[in-house]
């Protein structure tokens, strides 16, 4: 075996590409700010500096392991060099670090405190930069952006979007839109991966906090909730609740005791999803028309659908995303009762997405002219609500949702991570649902972590050709393929956000692998101890499909997309 | 017409000879950018009505604007012959006399003198020491220089691929393709030990020998004309002058690595060298040199041009080809390293112009002659731009290990005004300062390294003793930060301090902590910045804080600056002694600086004073004075 020897300790070289990977292995906990594995090295922070016995320096993430090499980490000069990095950053840098919402979460905050910054000598001399509050779902500051370019990369590598680079020279550089456009004039989808990787708060979510205190404070407004499949596996993160344990219940108590007036379940209207989306699917199955079908659920899949690949539109399910589906409802199921009580109900569906923000403006989410979802809260800016009131999450009794509208299936359930709507379209369609049938099921390929999943299946005799995407980036390969006719497919699942929406840009950062991985794996967990595990067989559904949404399902359930 | 084969070359050259000797007289006007300043079109014109009334003479010339002109007179077009300090140059061939600043007026002095009666026009000759020189090669400037890449520089028609080809053109890209194997090529210059005159120094057949040796089908040439140091302009003059020369380089790079595609990047800030090299690549495909199957070898080859948009950075090697590609210029990390992933991530052969102008001598005169120019470590010449406080300032080429007493003295002429000689700043804004005591180093890549300086792209600047070394400092410092591509902390972040505390000093607002500061963050830029461009931005600095700290100590300790430069350290004071007591002074200052009575000595305030010289300027009694 191949070693290199760190801080005189011998590492063995067991396929890591660089460096810095030994490095950490070796235990050392090297600080970067522009490394991410699953990003491409890009060596701009040289924070990862270390020096070798020929007093050669170099960056250790991008630098190959060779056997034999000797390096230290910590020599005093490197300790000056990375001191002075970090110095020379906050010099030029807002440092309001005390009313930063980012406070305690910032990586450049923690990093001089872990290398030990106790003094800046050069002033701020920066020119302040006007902030980007164009996009309904991000803001970018860019006097809080340290240009590690994390968020750049991102955009490119992994969402395929590009909507931002660097401009400008010298120490005027700045991360923004080409051409000095706006956020929201670029093909920004808004993900908000860029806020979930940015290490300080130049990229951020668009709170809307704010504006949800206000709601729950008038009485004549009934404030209604719903919480989407993956807010309840990470809503803990920040509570020391264990990564990817279910806190559905504590939440439920949580936003009772902030005021809302109603919560439910988004998981309930996942399952009219697969509902809706499976009967369109048969139907365009036997027409031929508009295969294959892509699902619409994600708000970022299908603004970057119409962006890059307008002529596949017309492919996107009809549906409206769960969230879409059940505002409509929520606000058709209150029309009477606000009327004789001389109320208004608004929804304020807790996400953890950030394109959901952008979603509930899109006039084809409207009912008769109607925005039916108000605000959209992300995974963050609940637990910066419960934060702000005080509320000891991690303390509090779980409480159930209110009904109607909670009862859900394990197939809604799993919308939260890849795979999951293809798999509960899957169930749906299958004429068993036995618990061997489920498990056939959970292993035709869709389920995993891979960017593109394919998978055939037999159904009514004939093979349905099935592909599950998750990031953009795969998805626009996918589509390049298809264009190319170099593949074909039935059905066409895809997230923006890589592993789904887990990993939504609204859920709590910072998030590593084993994060990651309990995430997914709680996912699976609400949906294998669901008492119903498909959607068809969910009785409130059927109830409400009898109730008062006969005849109106095409208008509450479907996009408006007449002109 | 396409040239189909080797025989076909060969009759093409000796008719082209033909042809270039036909004419009794040649009359060459220097286009170069300095001469052209100077009114060298007026001084064209001239001779070209002149030449219309008698036979066989014939008038060379470098602009463009003159291409109608050409189409109908037969007139040629040339580059810069060097001399720029001495412009507009006309050079007289076959006499070879070289008239210097030229007048319009001289021109009938000229033609009726020279072409006509084959005298000399004394007066126009250039004379020093009481010594006059009718022959432009016995003139010092050019006698100690050993002119080889800029050979043909002024002396043949950029413009016209036939010229190239009967100085011997193409004679190397023919001795490849006939006599060589690839192997043979990569070897030959393998052993010549040519070193990229890019600034890095690198051995140009090892990065050739690498590129070779990669599996990928697609490879790619690239010739570096992002010529970015301020000052500099020795690949403009190549490419500018002789074209064909470089562009017979990358062929014979791609034939030895086997690429098919070449591409040129050059500073949009050159379109004379644009146009040229266009004609050029249009011609060489014309005569079936570039394009499919050159002289039925098999051999493919084309060559592409890019223009870079201004960004200093794109002359380093990553970001260049980032640009190519269409992406933001930057430098990217390395591994990959360009020959193994460059231009559009294929193995890439990325050599600057002046490096590939030397690979067709080295091909035809063998690696044995080369090795027999310059130093053993660094073989061959160096092109260099001389400017600044010398006599003699222009493009000159001299072998490897030449010193630079030689340089600034014997070629250069000395110091202008015989001012003490002070420094000499080479490799531009990534370079660093030479002193007196370095006049007598030979300069090649590895003895300026252990100086703390370095070749970079060849830019000379000779500064005297009013030139102030911190305000030197200062303003390459300047150049860097603005240039600096913004990627990584150091150079963007670091660059921007030492800038601001360098202004701080020339500005009396230093102290003596700052000049520790200085050196604290050159050392780390120079130690943890990603590029070379980075790596090599705070040497300006380092340089002369090393060579002159007693001049940084002067400014930030006693607030001085003795060369006067510094112009917040001057004080303007009233000599009471002269004035009258006018009031003029403090009438006219923009500032209210100045006060008194009528008729009684009047004083500057000087901490309101802002130092503009309006005073000075308007004193009828010369009482105000500058003092440093």
């Amino acid at each position: 075996m191949d070693y290199i020897t760190i801080d005189s300790k011998k590492v063995p070289i067991e396929g890591e590409k660089n460096v810095l990977s030994l490095i950490r292995k070796a235990g050392i906990d090297l600080p970067t700010f522009c490394y991410h594995s699953e990003l491409s090295i890009y060596g701009a922070c040289r924070m990862c500096v270390v020096e070798d016995d020929r007093g050669r320096i170099f960056a250790s993430c991008s630098e190959q392991p060779r056997p034999g090499m000797v390096i230290r980490t910590n020599t005093k000069r490197i300790q000056n060099y990375r001191k002075l990095i970090i110095e020379l950053l906050l010099a030029s840098h807002c440092r309001d670090c005390t009313v930063c919402h980012k406070n305690g979460m910032c990586e450049l905050q923690s990093l001089a405190y872990k290398v030990g910054v106790h003094n800046v000598r050069f002033p701020n001399t920066k020119e302040q930069k006007p902030l980007d509050m164009s996009s309904p779902s991000i803001v970018i500051d860019p006097n809080k952006c340290i240009l590690c370019g994390d968020c750049v990369r991102t955009c490119d590598e992994i969402q395929g979007v590009g909507a931002i680079n660097f401009a400008f020279r010298g120490s005027n550089t700045q991360v923004m839109p080409a051409f000095n456009k706006k956020m929201s004039e670029t093909d920004c989808v808004g993900c908000g991966q860029c806020a979930a990787v940015c290490p300080t708060a130049a990229i951020s979510i668009k709170s809307n906090v704010t504006a949800v205190w206000d709601l729950i404070e008038d009485k004549n407004i009934r404030v209604v909730a719903q919480i989407a499949p993956a807010v309840r596996i990470a809503v803990g993160d920040h509570f020391n609740i264990p990564k990817g344990e279910n806190s559905f219940g504590k939440l439920v108590a949580a936003l009772r005791i902030m005021g809302f007036d109603q919560i439910y379940d988004t998981n309930f209207a996942a399952d009219i999803t697969v509902l809706e989306e499976s009967a369109e699917f048969a139907k365009r199955l036997e027409s031929g028309e508009n295969m294959p079908l892509f699902t619409s659920c994600c708000p970022g899949w299908v603004k970057y659908c119409e962006n890059k690949y307008p002529e596949f539109a017309k492919n996107i399910s009809t549906c409206r995303s769960p969230q879409g589906m059940f505002s409509a409802i929520i606000k058709e199921y209150y029309k009477e009762q606000d009327e004789k009580e001389g109320k208004q109900t608004v929804v304020v569906s807790i996400m953890p997405c950030t394109a959901k923000k952008g979603e509930i403006l899109r006039e084809d989410n409207f009912t008769d002219g109607r925005q039916d979802t108000d605000y959209v809260l992300t995974t963050t800016e609940i637990i910066r609500m419960t934060k702000e009131m005080g509320i000891q999450f991690d303390k509090i009794e779980g409480e159930s949702a209110d009904m109607p509208f909670s009862l859900a299936s394990g197939g809604g359930a799993i919308f939260g991570a890849t795979g999951g709507v293809t798999e509960a379209v899957l169930r749906h369609l299958s004429a068993k649902k036995d618990f061997q049938t489920l498990q056939d099921i959970s292993l035709v390929g869709v389920r995993g972590e891979d960017g593109i999943k394919e998978a055939t299946v037999d159904f009514n005799g004939r093979e349905l050709h099935i592909a599950v995407v998750n990031g953009l980036a795969n998805a626009g390969k996918l589509l390049d393929k298809m264009k190319a006719g170099e593949a074909s497919y039935d059905f066409v699942e895809v997230m923006a956000c890589k592993r789904g929406c887990i990993m939504g840009g609204g859920q709590p950062g910072p998030a590593g692998p084993r994060t990651k991985k309990r995430r997914m794996e709680g996912i699976y967990r609400v949906d294998a101890s669901s008492n119903i595990r498909s959607s068809d067989e969910n009785p409130a559904v059927a109830a409400l499909y009898e109730g008062f949404l006969k005849g109106k399902e095409h208008k509450l359930l479907h996009r408006n997309l007449h002109e | 017409m396409r040239l189909e084969n080797r025989e076909a070359l060969a009759n093409k050259r000796e008719e082209a000879k033909e042809a270039m000797k036909r004419p009794s007289h040649r009359i060459l006007v220097c286009a170069g950018t300095g001469c052209l300043a100077g009114g060298s079109a007026k001084i064209y014109d001239k001779f070209v009505e002149m030449a219309a009334k008698v036979e066989g003479v014939e008038v060379d010339f470098g602009s463009e604007a003159h291409k109608g002109v050409h189409m109908d007179t037969g007139v040629k077009r040339s580059g810069c012959h060097g001399f720029c300090e001495m412009g507009p140059l006309v050079r007289i061939e076959p006499s070879n006399y070289l008239y210097i600043k030229v007048k319009e007026e001289d021109c009938e002095e000229i033609f009726n003198e020279t072409i006509l009666n084959d005298r000399p026009v004394e007066r126009l000759l250039y004379e020093v020491d009481g010594v006059k020189y009718e022959t432009q090669e016995k003139i010092p400037f050019y006698e100690k220089q050993t002119r080889l890449v800029l050979k043909n520089c002024g002396h043949i028609d950029a413009e016209n691929i036939d010229e190239y080809l009967a100085v011997g053109g193409y004679q190397a890209l023919e001795k490849v393709l006939f006599e060589m194997t690839p192997e043979d090529v990569v070897n030959e210059i393998l052993e010549s030990n040519l070193r990229g005159r890019g600034g890095g120094g690198f051995q140009t057949g090892y990065k050739w020998k690498q590129v070779a040796r990669q599996q990928e089908k697609q490879k790619y040439v690239v010739c570096n004309g992002d010529e970015g140091d301020p000052g500099a302009f020795m690949d403009r003059s190549v490419m500018e002058g002789d074209p064909h020369k470089m562009l017979e380089g990358m062929m014979i790079a791609g034939y030895a690595v086997g690429a098919s595609e070449g591409y040129i990047y050059v500073r949009a800030e050159y379109p004379l060298a644009i146009n040229r090299l266009k004609l050029a690549i249009a011609q060489a495909n014309e005569a079936g040199l570039l394009g499919e199957n050159i002289l039925g070898t098999g051999f493919n080859f084309q060559i592409h041009i890019n223009r870079g948009a201004g960004a200093f950075v794109c002359g380093e090697g990553s970001a260049l080809t980032a640009s190519i590609e269409g992406e933001r210029g930057m430098p990217r990390t390395k591994p990959p390293r360009t020959v193994e992933q460059g231009l559009f991530a294929k193995p890439t052969v990325l050599n600057n112009v002046e490096t590939y102008a030397n690979v067709p001598m080295i091909i035809n005169e063998g690696s044995a002659w080369f090795k027999g120019i310059g130093t053993e470590g660094s073989p061959g010449t160096k092109a260099f731009a001389l400017t600044g406080s010398v006599k003699n300032t222009g493009l000159i080429e001299v072998p490897m290990g030449t010193n630079l007493r030689e340089i600034v003295y014997d070629i250069g002429g000395g110091v202008k005004n015989d001012v003490p000689f002070k420094a000499v700043q080479i490799g531009g804004p990534s370079g660093g300062c030479l002193v007196t005591r370095d006049l007598d180093v030979k300069l090649d890549f590895d003895s300026l390294k252990k100086l703390g300086a370095m070749i970079g792209s060849g830019g000379l600047v000779v500064m005297d003793e009013n030139t102030c070394m911190v305000e030197v400092a200062r303003f390459f410092m300047n150049f860097t930060q603005n240039e600096s591509c913004g990627k990584c902390v150091p150079c963007r972040e670091g660059t921007k301090r030492m800038l601001e505390i360098l202004e701080n000093i020339v500005a009396g607002k230093g102290t003596e902590e700052d000049l520790d500061v200085l050196a604290e963050l050159g050392e780390a830029i120079t130690n943890t910045a990603l590029c070379g461009l980075g790596k090599s931005a705070a040497l300006p600095v380092l340089s002369t804080l090393k060579n002159f700290r007693e001049e940084y100590l002067e400014h930030v300790v006693e607030k001085r600056c003795k060369t006067g430069n510094c112009q917040a350290l001057m004080q303007y004071k009233i000599n009471p002694e002269l004035c009258k007591g006018c009031s003029k002074c403090a009438r006219n200052c923009p500032v209210n600086a100045i006060s008194g009575k009528v008729k009684e000595p009047f004083v500057i305030d000087q901490a309101t004073c802002i130092k503009c010289g309006t005073c000075l300027d308007n004193c009828p009694f010369g009482a105000i004075v500058k003092e440093s």
